[in-house]
This record gives structure tokens, C-alpha cells and sequence, in this order.
């Protein structure tokens, strides 16, 4: 019983603000299911906002030389709840960072000498055990987007278009340009693969890991999970890739 | 048949260990693996060598004693089968077998093969008791219990605690196995009482002996001797959410 004492004292009791981080909240957090449950709960608020994503960029095949994208891209910088909820995105971009990278972390120290020969293959998917990799991909790639649209978005000098009386950004110039150049089409191609062995594993697994499994719809849950992480991932790389063979005709 | 053997040999703790092989002549393989390495064992004490140390107790695949990594697997190749319980005939002529110990941070190195699972048992220790009358032997079927439940509670149960599940993740999890312990309880009647605490108490044991983190690979699952579901391992995570969001006391755990 010892063990189980230690383990919620610390050692510091006295100052309020350790009365805080021995909190009820932290340290239901702090324990391994519940730092997974934050992965999952914040993985699946990302995939909610993928939805939103492609939904919204497929504005970019509409034909009208990108007026409806443009306009759309107004609003989501311009709206003032939508800014808000953007700062939710980001910080939630970052809470799933941060806990992958202290889950990894903590995982590794659970086994400090490995196996000398070993065959996960013949136990488990490629994806499960990689999902640090694939997501740091995905990270990677989210920087390079970020800084070729967000940023360029808020602080690059893109020239205007005025759509009835209303001065808009001219982000889809901003696409076109980008996607004429074929390796950072490819890259974005390479991006989406990541992100699709991401989404296979990492939708179902949220749902397990906040007890969310059981044969009437785990079955189920599986196949959405397959079918939306080829689905959108293609969506979006259909984007570059319609685009530069466009560049190129 | 014959086989070669290549074997962790570890003195002790501190010891930083080798593999040492060993050529294994005319085996019978209708053997178990715990056979041939009994085998082994006499042929090293007749040459005046140290045997090789390892865990075993049944040997026919209830005791969750043998832990041995055969070839890169918790328990060898074949599923759901304890290495006591696995047949040299399921080895091909003249193959290397490699067999090491668990690898796991609360599973420390004793000796060779053995390792030391008592973080398993004080988990089991953490959970506690359950409520019961005393008195009399209550007659069977006494408190109600349905077919389908009971089944499940069942399945759970019949856990050895071997420790494969926390061997074959790559996280060394104990997930697996303290989601079987607290489902066959939180599923039957006798177990309602304490439910909750149980749950809690048993899950921070499993972070203070130092496992790892569950990433639902179900690795667990597929090498378990007794093929536990993951099901138990959502079970465990709804049991210790409702605990924490929900519980029915005052009392903080």
C-alpha cells in the first residue's frame, strides 16, 4: 500500500499551488489512460476540423477563377467566431502534440533493454506501432502548409480582388502558384499518405481509448474509419494534383 | 530433430547478459519447449555448467509461470498457446530458436529467463477485497447472474497473468492484463462494492510500477495465451472514467 500512498503525495502538500497540481483534474490527467484520453478526445476534435477543411477548400474545384474560395478564405480569417475557434484548433494542434511526445517519452522508459530479436509484424499493424512517426510527418507537412497559406494569408503581399464592391485576398492565385511546382505537389501527395495511416488507426483507437468498444458498432466504427482516411486525404490531394496537371496543360 | 538453441544467459541483476547457443541433437518433437530446455538443463549439468534458469510451474497452460520470448514472440509462434504448451514439431529442421526474457522496466531480470512479475501482484494487492457474507457456504446459483455476463466475466478471468500482453507491446503496457482483473469483477454482482475504488486503485498501482501507455496496436491480444479482448482494455478506461467523473462517494482516490 505504500506504493499507492507515494504515488499521490509528491511530496508536497503544503503550498496552494501544489494543492493544485495534486489536484482531482491533474492528477486524473496525469495517469497514463488519462493522458490518452486527452490524445484521443483532442485527435478526434482534428478530425472534426478536417471535415471542415477539405469541405471548404473543395470551394477551390468550383470553376469560377476562385471567387468562392477567396471569399471563403475572407471569412474564415475575418469572422470573429471562427478566429476563436481557431485558437481552439491550434491550441488543440499543440495539446496533441505535446502529450505525443510525453507519451512517447514514458512508453520508452517502460521498456529500457529491448529485445533482441523481435516480429511485431506478426502481432500487430505497421500503422499502430508508428502512429509518432506518421504524426510527425504529418506535423512536418502542417508547417510547411502553414507557412505557405496562413501565413501568407495574414502577413504575405498577395494582391486583391474586389468581388461586388468587397475587397478580398486573392489566396487562390496563392494555390495555383504553389501546386504549378511539381515536388511540392508531390510533397503534399506524400503528406496525405501519412495522414491517411494516421486517421486508420488513430479514429477507432480514440473511440477504444475513451471505452468507447463494443461488437454492436465497434465493427462499424472501423469501417468509417477506413473508408474516411482514404476518403479525405484523397480529397485533398486531389487538390495539387489537379491543379499542376492544370499548370502543365 | 535438431535445433539450435540461443539462449539470454543473465547472472543476476546487475549481470549485463549474453546469448550463448547451444546444438540440440535428436529431439523428440512431440517435446514441449519447457522439454527441451530440461534437456538442455541435465546435458549442462552432467558437463558441470550452470543450467539455464527460467519460471515454470504446471505445465499445461494455467499457471501463466513460463515466460520465455521464442523467436521474437511472447510464447513463441503459435496463438494462444503458453510455451509450455508449444510443440517442438511446430519448428522447422535444423532452425535457430532465440529465447530471452521479458523486456519490461517493472519486469526486472532475476536470472536468465527469469524475471520478476510481482508488479503483477501488487496491482492484484491494490484492488483489494470484495464484500461478502459470512456465515455458511451460500448455495450455488444463489445471487442471479446472466448467462451472457457471466461468460464475459469468465473470459476475463481466465487470465494467468503471464505478463505476454506487457512482453509483446511495445510499450510494455500492463493494460491487457489489469483490464481482465478489474472486468471479471466489475461485471458480477460480488464485485459492485468496492467497483469503483477498485478500479482506481488498481490503475494508479499500474503507473507506480512504471508500464507503459496503451497505443490500442492490440498486440496484447494477439499473443495473449488466453485470448483476452481489447474489449476489457475499453472496459478498464470506461470503469476508471466513470470512477473519477462519477463516483458515487466523497472520498477522493
Amino acid at each position: 500500500m505504500f506504493a499507492i500512498k507515494s504515488y499521490y503525495n509528491f511530496g508536497l502538500v503544503t503550498t496552494p499551488i501544489a494543492k493544485f497540481i495534486m489536484s482531482w483534474f491533474t492528477q486524473t490527467l496525469s495517469t497514463t489512460i488519462g493522458k490518452k484520453v486527452i490524445m484521443a478526445l483532442s485527435g478526434l476534435f482534428l478530425i472534426t476540423f478536417i471535415i471542415v477543411h477539405v469541405s471548404g477548400n473543395m470551394l477551390l474545384f468550383k470553376g469560377d477563377e476562385g471567387e468562392a474560395f477567396n471569399l471563403y478564405a475572407k471569412f474564415m480569417t475575418s469572422n470573429p467566431l471562427v478566429r476563436l475557434v481557431s485558437i481552439v484548433l491550434y491550441s488543440g494542434i499543440i495539446l496533441h502534440v505535446i502529450y505525443a511526445i510525453v507519451l512517447t517519452l514514458y512508453n520508452r522508459k517502460s521498456r529500457p533493454v529491448g529485445y533482441k530479436m523481435t516480429h511485431p509484424s506478426e502481432n500487430s499493424t505497421w500503422k499502430s506501432r508508428n502512429m509518432g512517426i506518421l504524426g510527425t510527418l504529418v506535423f512536418i507537412f502542417l508547417v510547411i502548409h502553414m507557412r505557405s497559406f496562413w501565413w501568407e494569408m495574414h502577413f504575405g503581399d498577395i494582391p486583391v480582388k474586389t468581388y461586388a464592391g468587397i475587397e478580398v485576398v486573392d489566396l487562390y492565385t496563392v494555390v495555383l502558384a504553389a501546386f504549378s511546382n511539381w515536388w511540392y505537389s508531390a510533397l503534399y501527395v506524400l503528406a496525405m499518405v501519412a495522414l491517411g495511416y494516421h486517421l486508420s488507426h488513430g479514429f477507432w483507437s480514440a473511440f477504444q481509448t475513451v471505452g468507447l468498444n463494443h461488437e454492436k458498432y465497434m465493427p462499424l466504427l472501423k469501417k468509417t474509419a477506413l473508408i474516411f482516411s482514404i476518403i479525405v486525404p484523397l480529397l485533398f490531394a486531389s487538390m495539387p494534383v489537379y491543379f499542376y496537371i492544370k499548370s502543365i496543360l | 530433430m535438431n535445433v539450435t538453441l540461443k539462449i539470454w544467459r543473465q547472472k543476476n541483476a546487475t549481470d549485463t547478459g549474453k546469448f550463448e547457443t547451444y546444438d540440440m541433437k535428436d529431439i523428440n518433437d512431440h517435446m514441449s519447449f519447457l522439454e527441451l530446455v530440461d534437456v538442455l538443463n541435465e546435458k549442462l549439468e552432467q558437463e558441470g555448467k550452470e543450467p539455464v534458469h527460467f519460471d515454470h510451474d504446471c505445465r499445461e497452460g494455467i499457471c501463466g509461470s513460463c515466460a520465455m520470448y521464442i523467436n521474437g514472440r511472447p510464447h513463441g509462434p503459435m496463438k494462444g498457446t503458453t510455451a509450455c504448451q508449444l510443440h517442438m514439431r511446430h519448428f522447422k529442421e535444423g532452425e535457430t530458436i532465440t529465447v530471452e526474457p521479458w523486456r519490461a522496466r517493472a519486469f526486472p531480470v532475476i536470472k536468465d529467463l527469469m524475471v520478476d512479475r510481482s508488479a503483477f501482484d501488487r496491482i492484484i494487492q491494490a484492488g483489494g477485497y470484495i464484500s461478502v457474507n459470512t456465515g455458511g457456504v451460500p448455495d450455488a446459483n444463489e445471487i442471479p447472474v446472466s448467462k451472457d455476463i457471466a461468460d464475459e466475466a469468465f473470459n476475463a478471468a481466465t487470465c494467468i497473468a503471464c505478463g505476454a500482453c506487457v512482453a509483446a507491446c511495445k510499450n510494455a503496457s500492463a493494460m491487457l492484463f489489469v483490464s481482465a482483473k478489474i472486468s471479471q469483477l466489475a461485471l458480477l454482482p460480488q464485485g459492485q462494492v468496492e467497483r469503483e475504488r477498485r478500479a482506481e486503485l488498481m490503475i494508479s498501482q499500474m503507473d507506480a510500477e512504471g508500464f507503459g501507455a496503451c497505443s490500442n496496436t492490440q498486440a496484447c491480444s494477439a499473443e495473449c495465451p488466453k485470448e483476452i479482448d481489447m474489449l476489457n482494455i475499453a472496459r478498464m478506461n470506461r470503469e476508471f472514467l466513470k470512477a473519477k467523473v462519477g463516483s458515487r462517494a466523497q472520498e477522493i482516490h
